[in-house]
């Protein structure tokens, strides 16, 4: 199976090609953000080097959210195009769970977070079974605080990825059990690693309906909502 | 058929604003399909286009147009010569999703991808009517946009006048939230002009003034105080009445402005095109001046194809493809892209 794996979630972009359970090719940059300019250039290079043709893709992988919106917009328009337009599999997995997928210890409760500004985060609580991370508390937008309290109920040693830097005294006074140190690598989606995951899980069925995991309705969206409760909102695009 | 009479086909994409649309369009000016999802009811909950919520219907939307534009054109991937995208001027957010998926199509089907500037697609709507003579002067209103823009040969665009505030659309639409009328009001205001009389005599912005460029702003203000001021002594206006003022003066400043132009810069045609060219009191105007210029013709852009939409975009595409004029998978959106000043305008 030839797979093509893509994460621009946020600051760093990573894309993997990989046959079956070895990888061909895998990058990841964080020395900008220009997503719409980098991905595609760097999908037909990493082909290219992997002797493939768009063509002989099986499966694409895409870390679909949370994150910041234009860039699992990116991700996930490239991703359904190439299924759509190839006819193949598209499998989407949590960004946050890729940044999990980097600790490769059994058992061990992994706390991926990205920062999204004034003491909030994207954050979701994973345990790694049988190499896999399967979420113990689910991805959501949520104060930083707020997420280490629940976290810190296990009472377990956590390994905390992503922005989590960014909220290390919080950290340090909230979590009474130990927090490894991790390389700087680990905070960072290597997408090869939920390329080798996204062959066992099951494609997005409705490829053409699927859209990122934003976890988060736009304000102008949620005010709507909190004065129109009653309001359906599925239909309000037409064709003509 | 013979190979020499092979048919172009290119697959165009526009996702500028608030419409997500797909077009197979052969030889550049035969409309195979042209399928628009258009999203005016979600924004309408917020009385005008809010860029976040374009953007993630376009994602909802855009796969599906491919699939439903191909099987209405009868077409598949083989077939295509070309895919085309707006790359711009428009909303980054929105522009990305169609850069995207165009991108990744092309690249996919190894097909060479053709990147279209909006305004030069709202131009080439006018190809549906009949092939476009040059030197040709458009005029181009929108809700974004009002600009003059002179062609003095294929794919050769230049600003001559643009708006130096308001674009013709949006007065249109804060006119109309005054009124009462939801965005986007065009439509609404126009049938109201047509049933009232121009009793307000609101200003005309620059009409006079030695250069093409237009001002609705002044015109805007005026409109607000009156009404303004109609509401403080308790008087109720007619919104027919008010409707016909407005839209006077709008198109009052339009084809003066254009026929000042055209006297500059005789043209064989003047296009109209964009989606302010769907109002019928301007297109009516146009219609009457031009009657009595015997050197250049009229060529609205069809009422269908006024609004966004990929048949335009695949109709200048043709011109781009025949120029070869291509990009890579580096292609980005460029929200303020823009045709270049006519190098002797007085800016
Ligand atoms: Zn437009």
């Amino acid at each position: 199976m030839k797979i093509l794996a893509i994460d621009t979630s946020n600051r760093p972009l990573s894309v993997a090609v990989l046959d079956d359970a070895t990888v061909l090719a895998a990058i990841t940059v964080t020395v900008h953000q220009k997503h719409a300019e980098y991905l595609l250039p760097e999908i037909e290079r990493l082909l290219a080097m992997a002797e493939l043709k768009p063509t002989d893709l099986d499966r694409v992988v895409v870390a679909a959210g949370p994150g910041s919106y234009t860039g699992i917009r990116i991700a996930v328009t490239t991703a359904k195009t190439l299924a759509a337009t190839l006819n193949i599999d598209m499998v989407a997995v949590s960004s946050l769970a890729t940044l999990a997928a980097n600790v490769p210890v059994e058992g061990a409760l992994v706390a991926p977070i990205f920062d999204a500004r004034n003491q909030n985060a994207f954050a979701g609580l994973y345990r790694i079974k049988n190499g896999v991370p399967t979420a113990v508390i689910a991805d959501a937008h949520t104060a930083v605080a707020d997420f280490l309290a629940a976290v810190n109920k296990y009472g377990e040693p956590v390994w905390f990825l992503g922005d989590a830097a960014n909220f290390n005294d919080l950290i340090a006074t909230t979590i009474s059990a130990a927090t490894p140190a991790i390389s700087p690598w680990l905070n960072l989606p290597q997408v090869a690693t939920i390329g080798l995951l996204g062959q066992k899980l099951t494609p997005v069925s409705d490829v053409d309906r699927f859209v990122p995991n934003y976890l988060r309705l736009t304000q102008a969206e949620a005010e709507w909502r909190a004065k129109n409760p009653e309001e359906d909102t599925e239909s309000y695009v037409e064709k003509i | 058929m013979s190979p020499t009479e092979k048919r172009n086909l290119i697959l165009a994409f526009e996702s500028s604003c608030d419409e997500t649309s797909v077009a197979v369009i052969e030889d550049g000016h035969k409309i195979l399909s042209n399928i628009v999802a258009t999203q005016i009811k979600s924004h309408q909950r917020f009385g005008g286009v809010v860029p976040e919520v374009a953007s993630r219907h376009h994602i909802e939307e855009v796969t599906l147009c491919i699939k439903d534009a191909l099987a209405e054109a009868e077409v598949g991937y083989d077939d295509l010569d070309a895919v085309a995208v707006t790359y711009g001027p428009g909303l980054v957010g929105a522009l990305l999703i169609g850069v995207t998926a165009a991108k990744t199509v092309a690249f996919a089907h190894n097909l060479p991808l053709i990147p279209v500037n909006h305004m030069a697609g709202h131009i080439y709507a006018a190809r549906y009517v009949e092939p476009i003579e040059f030197p040709a002067l458009a005029l181009l209103v929108s809700g974004g946009h009002t600009e003059l823009v002179y062609m003095p040969a294929e794919n050769q665009f230049e600003i001559i006048g643009e708006t130096r505030d308001d674009a013709a659309g949006e007065a249109y639409d804060k006119v109309g939230r005054v009124m009462g009328v939801n965005y986007p009001a065009g439509k609404t205001v126009d049938e109201w002009a047509h049933q009232g009389k121009d009793t307000f005599k609101f200003p005309r912005a620059m009409e006079k003034d030695d250069n093409f460029d237009f001002s609705f702003s002044g015109l805007k203000s005026a409109f607000i105080n009156t009404t303004h001021h109609a509401d403080q002594i308790g008087e109720t206006l007619s919104k027919q009445d008010l409707s016909a003022s407005f839209q006077q003066a709008v198109v009052d400043v339009l084809a003066e402005k254009t026929k000042h132009a055209l006297a500059d810069y005789p043209v064989h045609q003047l296009i109209l095109a964009g989606g302010v060219a769907a109002n019928k009191g301007l297109r009516e105007r146009l219609e009457r001046d031009l009657q009595r210029n015997p050197t250049t013709h009229l060529v609205k852009a069809p009422l269908k194809l006024c609004g966004d939409n990929a048949a335009m975009i695949g109709a200048f595409a043709y011109v781009a493809y025949q120029h070869g004029v291509f990009a890579d998978a580096t292609l980005n959106a460029d929200p303020s892209l823009e045709f270049d000043w006519a190098a002797d305008s007085v800016k």
